[in-house]
């Protein structure tokens, strides 16, 4: 990743900071904030304060744990082929289910893609066979074989 | 790794987010049932047997910059498959490096990567690199670039995991 992004106008040093160096390695001790604030040179309820507004903006989705594929449960990548006028409708049907946690369109012939993860691979396979029946579309499944890199987090170095 | 009840219960609790007050893995404890210490003891553990791959701040990708997101997806001979998602997963600007199965003859992609950016001119070029640098450049593949966004959010494992809880 390039990282060589123009500086969206209202994020200041604290913010970026924020959002760049704890993606991984999040403090593991009781007052993780105070620690944030102290190699920061803020105060904790600073700290606090900013995650708390970084994330009613939609800057952050979550501070907390991205769980490797199949350790903990089941999941699945999918994907419908859809007629385009379809898929604003499609795409909600299939948000209205169970343990999707990602929807895309994409450009391909295969357009609309989505995450399932469930307690295990039968309950995922289960909501796959319910997304066929209500859409009358085949889904495409397509679970994890082998991961040669998981997710690392985004760089944030603004320039 | 079988994870028990208490490490499933644990990855549930924080699947919205840890909670912004000053002892946040009190506050987790206290919502399930265990200490403080046992919660950072665990949450520690899950991290080193790589259940947990990273433990953070998750940014949305799309509101920091990153607005040109590529899925890139290759057709590998099986036996090369590994050898080239290790080759992609060197790469700095590569994350995510996964194998898939391959569902012919409608999808033919059996190694999937993504590369994010600003741009798409940039992402394409990005594109091009990871290519001559894994010696995939005679290999087809296919980008598929994503438009809308239906939805993102945290994985949810929680039925199952909520379920055993309550009738552990």
């Amino acid at each position: 990743m390039d990282g060589n992004f123009n500086k969206p106008e209202r994020l200041t040093k604290l913010q970026v900071d924020l959002l760049n160096d704890f993606q991984r390695d999040f403090p593991l001790c009781p007052r993780p904030y105070e620690k944030i604030a102290e190699l920061l040179g803020v105060a904790e309820a600073e700290v606090i304060a900013h995650f708390q507004q970084l994330t009613e903006q939609k800057y952050i989705s979550r501070l907390g744990a991205v769980v490797t594929p199949h350790k903990a449960g089941w999941s699945t990548l999918a994907a419908l082929s859809v007629p385009e006028g379809e898929l604003e409708e499609i795409a909600e049907m299939i948000n209205a289910c169970p343990g999707v946690n990602h929807n895309y369109e994409r450009s391909h012939e295969f357009n609309l893609w989505f995450v399932i993860t469930g307690a295990d691979q039968q309950t995922v396979e289960t909501t796959l066979v319910e997304i066929e029946a209500a859409t009358g579309y085949d889904v495409l499944n397509l679970p994890l074989v082998e991961a040669y890199q998981l997710d690392l987090g985004f760089p944030i170095k603004w320039h | 790794m079988a994870l028990n009840l208490h490490d499933k219960a644990l990855i549930t609790a924080i699947e919205d987010g840890l909670p912004l007050v000053s002892q946040p893995y009190e506050a987790v404890g206290n919502m399930i049932g265990l200490s403080e210490t046992a919660v950072i003891e665990r949450l520690e553990n899950l991290i080193a047997t790589g259940v947990i791959s990273r433990f953070g701040v998750v940014v949305n990708h799309r509101r920091v910059g990153y607005r040109a997101n590529a899925m890139v997806v290759w057709d590998i001979p099986d036996d090369y498959v590994a050898d080239a998602g290790r080759s992609l997963a060197e790469l700095p600007f590569v994350s995510l490096s996964y194998q898939r199965p391959r569902r012919l003859p409608d999808w033919p992609y059996n190694l999937f990567c993504m590369i994010h950016g600003r741009e798409h001119a940039a992402v394409e070029s990005l594109i091009k690199d990871a290519a001559r640098s894994a010696d995939l450049e005679n290999v087809p593949r296919a980008v598929l670039f994503s438009g809308r966004q239906f939805k993102q959010r945290g994985a949810k494992y929680s039925s199952g995991a909520v379920m055993e809880q309550r009738h552990a």
